[in-house]
């Protein structure tokens, strides 16, 4: 296997707050360190990326030390929180800005789709624009001309041809500019979120365009994106950006679940919750305590799949009486943490007084999970306002393998998501 | 685009430096323009002035004929404020071929000014999101000048064609054919001048608002409106170091037989043009890298 890119301890540092007075200071300074031949007085300095801290130095460090090596052919998804650095990272090797210190290398060429479409000119048609596209991602005349029919075929969009771009809806662009990208044909292909627009029809033509380009023809593809799903079913290796470094680099079904755990606060079921800060809502009534009952109604940590779930809550209600108080559980893909399925209470009319604490139970009927650890999350409603929601889960509820079927075997993983109850039917087809 | 930059990478122990198609560093070599890059990239540069020409007339009626309007209106307004009101001297010239001559020439060298700089300003959008040798651009704006120079220098050819043929009142010689020459410097100068300033306003934009009347000033700082004779001799050898002065009277001179021209002039304009053209691009070389940090 050849290295397709190698990364060496390379760094990006940024000037916080406004370039305008002290600049020229700067500037000054680090010209007159230069003139004296010593180092660059402001590139020891600067801190950490870490977005919620107060700044307290003038410049920082958007990745610092980054060493990656990666080889030809690989699909690597980088993942990481926002200002975690991935945008940095794709900025520096696709040339739009120079590194503060370390090194590039790359093999073959690199095309770099940061957005689609870029250079597009409304003024100009669907034809000129391909042309226009193209030029500008690289790609020469001769070659646009060859793959120009399979272009418009791939945004379909041979009807509007000759008309200028301005006309097009903004997800006919999207097409456009990605049907030209699509047939580039560089060595190291960089895509950066581009397919979070466009439906879902042509979301799933993008990737599976991707996937075919990475499997057939051996190409290098680096894809930066916050949907885990599709960084998982693209990618074989996952690398996670936290605070300007390297926080995993590994096959991507551990990367992603490791970046999912990082930045969950750790969501172990029966922890106080009213310390939890990560909340909003008024308050009226919050939620202090979960915690997962089996079939029995005894606190359990694991339930098997099929038999009865009950998700439970301890409140505590803030003020002198509250009445309709609507309690909803959301349980989450382990993965991606998109919600699998939302459960009401729905209740109307039940009233507690104030300064008290009661348990909210939830029944679920055959736990249709396959076995997994489901992030719960949960939410309080008095009447029409918000009381109380933790942002992120705040517990877990733990499927084990279980006969759900009645078939006499357990159920394992490899089911798909959710499990359904059906029944079936044969009858004789008279003719 | 295998010729990406080579810039003397440091030779790691087990990998050869020439095995890399790009290496990318902190600080690119001062001189290191990149002309095969640039000749990879031809079709862009061309997308670029098709674009630039394309965009003006589209939906109009009238077209191209747009690009001859501005300077047909400009030698009006001439022609009545300095030739009629003011009565300043045309050196015996028709005004309307001394004025236009002086209009399109100007407006050309104006025009590469202006337009190169605001190259990274009016790009940032595009440059923050592909990478493309940024030179292409104004290099495209000097192109597509160039075109529009053309159109608007088919009017005066066709009027001076028209004077040349009812009067004796123009006398054009052999300087005429120097004009190849003059474009390039001028491109050159407009080009080099532009450049280097879009690069000093990535950080300090308080150069933008310089700009803007300095085009205005230094037109009045070159024989347009009046000619070289009416002046004294003092300015007159002020006037010498300003080089598109010895372009613009250069030009006159070939085509209406009035004017000085001189190669002395022009030797001058060319190493003044091979100076700040070369001056520009080292600056715009090592702004083009991190700009996107300041602008």
């Amino acid at each position: 296997m050849t290295t397709a890119i190698s990364i060496d301890d390379l760094s990006k540092q940024y000037r916080l707050g406004q370039v305008g007075t002290g600049t020229i200071s700067h500037d000054l300074n680090r010209w007159w360190a230069k003139l004296r031949g010593k180092e660059d007085p402001y590139s020891t300095v600067g801190q950490t990326n870490k977005r919620d801290q107060a700044a307290d130095g003038e410049y920082v460090w958007a990745l610092k030390d980054i060493n990656l090596t990666i080889e030809k052919g690989e699909v690597v998804g980088i993942i990481g929180a926002n200002g975690a650095g991935k945008s940095t990272l794709l900025k520096l090797i696709s040339r739009i800005t120079a590194p503060t210190t370390g090194t590039i290398k790359a093999r073959g060429r690199i095309a770099c789709l940061l957005e689609v479409g870029t250079g597009m000119h409304p003024e100009l048609t669907a034809r000129e624009n391909i042309y226009m596209n193209g030029a500008i991602l690289g790609m020469r005349r001769h070659e646009i001309t060859r793959k120009l029919d399979d272009i418009i075929d791939f945004a379909g969009c041979r009807m509007f041809i000759d008309t200028p771009v301005k006309r097009f809806s903004s997800g006919m662009r999207v097409r456009l500019g990605f049907a030209v990208a699509a047939f580039l044909e560089p060595e190291i292909l960089i895509v950066d979120e581009v397919l979070a627009v466009g439906d879902a029809d042509f979301q799933q033509k993008a990737i599976g365009k991707m996937k075919e380009v990475s499997r057939s023809e051996g190409r290098t593809i680096l894809f930066v994106s916050h949907n885990l799903g599709s960084v998982k079913t693209l990618c074989q290796r996952g690398i996670v950006l936290a605070e300007g470094g390297v926080a995993a680099d590994e096959p991507v079904e551990d990367a992603v679940a490791k970046y999912v755990r990082h930045t969950q606060p750790s969501a172990t079921t029966g922890q106080n919750l009213l310390d939890r800060t990560d909340r909003s809502g008024d308050g009226q009534v919050k939620i202090a305590e979960f915690w997962i009952e089996n079939q029995h109604g005894e606190r359990d940590t694991a339930i098997p799949v099929g038999s009865d779930a009950i998700l439970a809550v301890r409140l505590v209600v803030n003020s002198d009486s509250v009445s309709n108080v609507d309690v909803g559980f959301s349980i989450h893909d382990p993965q991606d943490l998109s919600p699998l399925t939302i459960l009401y209470s729905g209740r109307q009319n039940q009233f507690f007084s104030g300064d008290t604490e009661f348990n909210v139970r939830c029944r679920l009927a055959d736990l249709p999970f396959p076995p997994g650890k489901y992030p719960v999350g949960a939410r309080v409603v008095v009447g029409h306002s918000e009381s109380d929601w933790i942002k992120s889960p705040i517990g877990e509820l733990t499927s084990a393998s279980g006969d759900f079927f009645g078939f006499g075997r357990p159920i394992n993983s490899g089911t798909g998501k959710v499990l359904l109850k059906s029944t079936w039917s044969e009858e004789k087809q008279i003719c | 685009m295998p010729t990406a930059e080579r810039s003397a990478p440091p030779v790691q122990p087990e990998e050869s430096a020439g095995d890399w198609d790009l290496v990318i560093e902190p600080r690119r070599h001062l001189l290191d323009v990149n002309i095969r890059e640039i000749w990879n990239y031809r079709d862009l540069l061309l997308m670029f002035v098709k674009r630039d020409i394309i965009t003006v007339y589209k939906q109009t009626i009238l077209g191209p004929i747009w690009f001859v309007v501005q300077p047909i209106m400009t030698t009006i307004v001439y022609l009545f404020v300095f030739g009629r009101v003011a009565k300043v001297s045309t050196d015996g010239m028709p005004q309307i071929l001394f004025y236009m001559s002086g209009i399109i020439m100007w407006n050309y060298f104006a025009d590469c000014f202006n337009k190169t700089s605001g190259t990274f300003r009016s790009n940032a959008e595009i440059f923050g999101k592909v990478y493309f040798p940024r030179l292409i651009v104004p290099l495209s704006q000097v192109i597509s000048g160039i075109i529009k120079f053309f159109i608007q220098a088919g009017l005066f050819i066709t009027i001076w064609l028209w004077f040349v043929a009812t009067t004796d009142a123009v006398r054009p010689n052999y300087w005429a054919y120097s004009t190849i020459w003059l474009l390039p410097l001028m491109a050159g100068m407009g080009l080099g001048f532009g450049i280097l300033f879009s690069s000093l306003t990535t950080k300090y934009r308080d150069l933008t608002f310089l700009i803007q009347f300095g085009v205005q000033l230094a037109m009045y700082a070159t024989p347009i409106i009046y000619p070289m004779s009416i002046l004294s001799d003092t300015a007159r050898s002020i006037l010498w170091w300003n080089p598109i002065a010895h372009i613009i009277e250069a030009f006159k001179y070939g085509f209406l037989g009035s004017g000085e021209a001189s190669v002395a002039g022009l030797l001058y304009a060319t190493a003044f043009t091979v100076l700040s053209l070369s001056f520009g691009i080292v600056v715009f070389n090592r702004t083009e890298q991190t700009f996107m940090d300041t602008v």
